[in-house]
């Protein structure tokens, strides 16, 4: 790996301080940037640990009622808080699809947004929550929404300088349900060929006041199928609703072809998960689906 | 520039000069001449490098060494009580769950993480454990079989 100096400040303004520097890298989990750096990927002069500041380590609940994940809180942290764990069930999970145990044990939901990889399995279900992000620099802070942060593969939208504080998740509706499938060769250590992550909440009358759909693998950022997600609201939940909203996302889809599969392929996956992902919200939600 | 990392290894104290980009596998094989640990993909996807921080399993090519200051670390060199193996290397020993023994140390740490954390757990819990730890020679059942021993043995045992 090539020479750079570790540093680990105490603060955000150190944070940002060192941040501003030529060749500053953030470094939470560690587990994209370490390889990154020893592959020739990325060159840092300067990697500044963000562990040891305490708004960045954190997992709170908001006084909304919705929650707030520091940048540097670890995947296995989120599922060790049961309260988190209980009320957001569908994301954790998505979480722990990212790499190994051991990777989780280090890696953050915002390194995974901010690396921008777009088949990173945690970011789909960030933005069809709708969470925002707090970003911090020497300026101040300033707010984006989840699904701003990758603006290309492997590139986000933090100026040098900036860095993601936290993860902020608005309260959760009174009936909503979410879910992320992927498809993979492997069952795990695997890279999603497509991913759908789906979000739903219900009116009082059962029918769809909310619906989110945003797919992985399948652009060079996580993409919303915003019309497919349209054709959901107002509805009732049903099979062949969902096959509609199924189709219409595997042709919001602009998937690559690579080793991996062919953009075909990935399409036609889109379909499948984005009906399996909307019939398991249903099912979590108590419909029976006609 | 090398600064000095302070932390405890297998329950000992142990400071050592370590490089800002030196990883936790260098620090603990060059730095302790704790060799154990063995490196063998070095981005994570094979588990070779596999120790505990804080109790939680990490790849220890992903860490830095500067992030294992003032951490509590166990490594393979850890896992016995001198001349006592561990119940997961003793099971691992029994069922030849080990041929060339590469990935024996990190299946090692992940099996004992794993007990610390479910005590009985089931096959495909076993499986999702060690996903992280890549083995080319025994096909994993032995150390599966191994690993399921371990926990019945380590529950009977008061």
């Amino acid at each position: 790996m090539g020479e750079f100096a570790y540093r680990r400040p105490q603060t955000l303004a150190e944070c940002a301080a060192l941040l501003r520097e030529d060749g500053a890298k953030a470094l939470a989990g560690g587990t994209d940037l370490v390889p990154q750096l020893r592959e020739g990927r990325r060159q840092a002069r300067t990697v500044v640990d963000l562990k040891r500041v305490q708004e960045l380590t954190a997992l709170e609940r908001t006084s909304d009622g919705g929650w707030r994940i520091g940048g540097a809180v670890s995947v296995r942290a989120l599922g060790a808080n049961a309260a988190f764990a209980g009320e957001h069930a569908a994301l954790l999970a998505s979480a722990r699809l990212i790499g190994s145990l051991q990777v989780q044990s280090r890696a953050t939901l915002a390194g995974n947004l901010c690396n921008a990889a777009p088949s990173a399995d945690g970011v789909p279900l960030l933005l069809a929550l709708d969470a925002t992000c707090d970003i911090a620099g020497q300026a101040g802070r300033r707010t984006l929404a989840a699904a701003e942060v990758a603006t290309g593969p492997g590139r986000n939208a933090l100026a040098p300088g900036e860095l993601l504080e936290a993860i902020v998740l608005p309260p959760r509706p009174a009936r909503t349900a979410a879910r992320y499938l992927r498809f993979t060769p492997r069952r795990e250590m695997d890279i999603a060929i497509a991913g759908s992550g789906v979000r739903v909440d219900l009116d009082g009358d059962g029918r769809i006041a909310k619906a989110n759909i945003v797919l992985a693998s399948v652009a060079p950022v996580p993409l919303r199928a915003t019309r497919a997600s349209a054709c959901l609201l107002g509805e009732r939940p049903s099979s062949t609703l969902f096959e509609d909203a199924a189709t219409i996302a595997a042709s919001e889809a602009t998937p690559i072809s690579d080793t991996r599969g062919s953009a075909d392929y990935r399409r036609d996956l889109v379909a499948v998960l984005t009906r399996r992902a909307l019939a398991d919200c249903a099912r979590e939600l108590g419909v029976n689906l006609q | 520039m090398k600064q000095i990392i302070s932390c405890r290894v297998n329950g000992e104290a142990r400071d050592a000069l370590g490089a800002g980009s030196e990883t936790l596998l260098e620090f603990l094989r060059d730095g302790l001449g704790l060799t154990g640990t063995k490196e063998g993909c070095s981005n994570g996807n094979c588990g070779s490098c596999t120790v505990l921080m804080d109790g939680a399993p990490v790849c220890a090519c992903l860490v830095l060494a500067g992030e294992a200051d003032g951490a509590e670390i166990t490594t393979i060199e850890g896992v016995a009580k001198g001349n006592d193996l561990h119940p997961v290397q003793a099971a691992l020993v029994a069922h030849g769950g080990t041929q060339c023994g590469f990935c024996t140390p990190g299946i090692v740490l992940s099996a004992v993480a794993l007990l610390e954390r479910t005590p009985n757990p089931n096959e495909q819990e076993i499986r999702h454990a060690i996903a992280g730890n890549l083995c080319r020679c025994t096909g994993y059942d032995k150390i599966v079989e191994a690993i399921a021993d371990a926990a019945s043995t380590s529950t009977r045992t008061p």
